[in-house]
């Protein structure tokens, strides 16, 4: 990636800019097409009504939750994919990035096994009296579920590229291992655990089969905006539309927002950090 | 990519033009009477797409092998899905030749838009039911109890027809339920309590039937309050109007009424 960005070769055959053109529009035109179909007259009003307004208030806060819990479990994920050898690595590998290809409707179902009230985990839970089915704990757990492995592949690719020079030589100065985690390792891969923050909030906001398998949908409770617009759609088309158009906006701004920043911070970074870390762990 | 391409045109023509050849295909005489299609067994041919609620599906799905073990010309291609869905597919121009809706309300939504042929013919009822795990574990024997505090009950949303019923139910019997969820689809309220998280839901009296022993029903006597039918017609721009007909005739017949109450559907 590094070395023809920076070069000069640009040497794409006019047919692949054709091809990625209907390829673009393949995402482009279905999102036009529903903003063709918004009611704008009738915009505001079918947004600011008080369960859209109450749906997309538990949409951001769960997602905020979610992401937090994608960094305190993604972080030390990421950093035993990317540093540790150990036997099933990649096995353990295969497995946390499953959520990215799993139907969410199968981790809904697998997270009712595990936290339902006759599940593996839930069973000993209610016995202590903590109920997670059909509760806002529920929703985050189930978009933790989906998001983590977002947040896990952009940290681990950031950690793979930085290496581990910087924290061997912190390491030689007699830094402890916790030391040069928080001091280093952490601020050096900071534009890739943002990016895959980022990707985790976007991907918690857009969790839709697992929450409704594993949540259910009441107001304020657990009907995030997802659920909201699967059930307005029912019997207010342009409520689903209006709903659709505000996720579709929220989500753009998120996502282009972490994929400018690695761009601009990997330019400005590059020679002191990535690229120059990252020739000694390929030379290896 | 140069010799895909017109096997591809090929193949889209052929999409194209086969319900057509299938239309002008010498069909049956018979007008589309009630044993239009034992009468003309052998005669009809051709595909008829049937659009049908979700809640259908077994009976529809065994009245399709049926149709088409005595046509041997036919065939049935079956859609299953959420009624406000099919009729929203319909109206978007997808290709069905039969409707049958769990409401009257998405039917109208097709009769308004000028898509049916003819009218619409109400041929089952369904109505509520509670649902409880097998071993019943709040002790659920009344409506009232769903309301008793800490019983966990999972209903419909009132956007969806079984939940409008839900409402009706609550109304007549004068108990006002907390849901823990209020689910999109009656499927998904199944769900809830064929798994155990909720202690109750409200389902349809087809949807206990069908879940094999997974839920037990609780018949209770407000349910008459909010009977829901089923009609079913012939969509306008279909191609293959004899063979529609057809198959409407034989789920308004006897035979369709024997599958249909099987499934626990009543007579309109």
């Amino acid at each position: 990636m590094g070395p023809t960005n920076g070069g000069g070769y640009h040497g794409i055959p006019p047919w692949i800019y054709a091809i990625a053109a209907a390829g673009g529009l393949l995402v482009l035109l279905p999102l036009a097409a529903m903003a063709a179909r918004v009611n704008w007259p009738q915009f505001i009003p079918l947004v600011t009504s008080e369960s859209s307004l109450t749906a997309l208030g538990l949409s951001l806060r769960t997602s905020a939750a979610s992401t937090a819990l994608c960094i305190i479990f993604g972080v030390p994920l990421a950093l035993v994919l990317a540093r540790a050898r150990f036997p099933g690595q990649r096995l353990l590998r295969a497995f946390v990035l499953l959520p990215l290809v799993l139907p969410p409707v199968v981790g809904g179902i697998a997270l009712l096994y595990t936290f339902g009230r006759q599940g593996l985990l839930g069973r000993s839970l209610e016995a202590a009296g903590i109920q997670i089915a059909f509760s806002t704990t529920a929703v985050v757990l189930a978009q933790t579920f989906v998001a983590l492995p977002f947040l896990v592949v952009s940290l681990e690719g950031a950690l793979r590229t930085a290496g581990g020079r910087y924290e061997a030589v912190a390491a030689t100065l007699g830094a402890r291992p916790t030391t040069v985690l928080r001091r280093v390792t952490v601020p050096l891969v900071l534009p890739g655990l943002a990016s895959g923050a980022v990707l985790s909030f976007a991907r918690s906001l857009g969790e839709f089969g697992a929450t409704l398998t594993f949540a259910g949908s009441l107001e304020g409770v657990t009907r995030t905006l997802p659920l909201e617009i699967y059930l307005q759609r029912e019997t207010d088309a342009d409520a689903a539309v209006a709903l659709s158009l505000v996720l579709v906006a929220v989500a753009v701004t998120v996502v282009g927002l972490t994929y400018r920043r690695p761009g601009e911070q990997g330019r400005r970074s590059a020679p002191a950090g990535s690229t120059d870390a990252a020739r000694p762990e390929g030379a290896r | 990519m140069s010799t895909g391409k017109p096997r591809i045109a090929a193949l889209l023509a052929a999409a194209v033009l086969t319900p057509g050849l299938a239309a002008c295909a010498p069909s049956a005489p018979t007008g589309p009477g009630g044993n239009a299609s034992s009468d003309a067994a052998g005669q009809l041919t051709g595909t008829v797409t049937v659009f049908a609620a979700a809640s259908l599906k077994a009976s529809f799905s065994a009245l399709a092998d049926e149709f088409e073990a005595k046509n041997p010309g036919a065939t049935v291609a079956l859609s299953f899905a959420g009624s406000s869905d099919l009729a929203t597919q319909i109206t978007q121009g997808a290709p069905a030749d039969v409707f049958a809706s769990a409401d009257p309300r998405n039917m109208a939504k097709l009769a308004d838009a000028g898509l049916l042929d003819g009218a619409a013919t109400n041929f089952a009822t369904n109505h509520l039911q509670i649902a409880v795990p097998p071993s019943n574990p709040a002790a659920i024997a009344s409506l009232a109890d769903l309301a008793r505090p800490g019983v966990k009950v999972v209903v419909c949303a009132g956007q969806v027809p079984c939940g409008a019923a839900t409402y009706a139910v609550e109304k007549a019997a004068g108990v006002t339920l907390a849901p823990v969820s209020e689910e999109s689809s009656v499927t998904d309220v199944l769900g809830k309590v064929a798994s155990a998280e909720a202690d109750a839901g409200l389902v349809y009296v087809t949807d206990v039937k069908g879940s094999g022993g997974k839920v037990k029903g609780i018949p209770f006597p407000e349910a008459a309050e909010a009977v829901n039918t089923y009609p079913i017609a012939t969509v306008g721009p279909s191609r293959n109007k004899e063979l529609a007909a057809a198959f409407i005739a034989m789920v308004t017949g006897s035979e369709g009424r024997k599958t249909l109450a099987d499934a626990g559907f009543g007579v309109p």
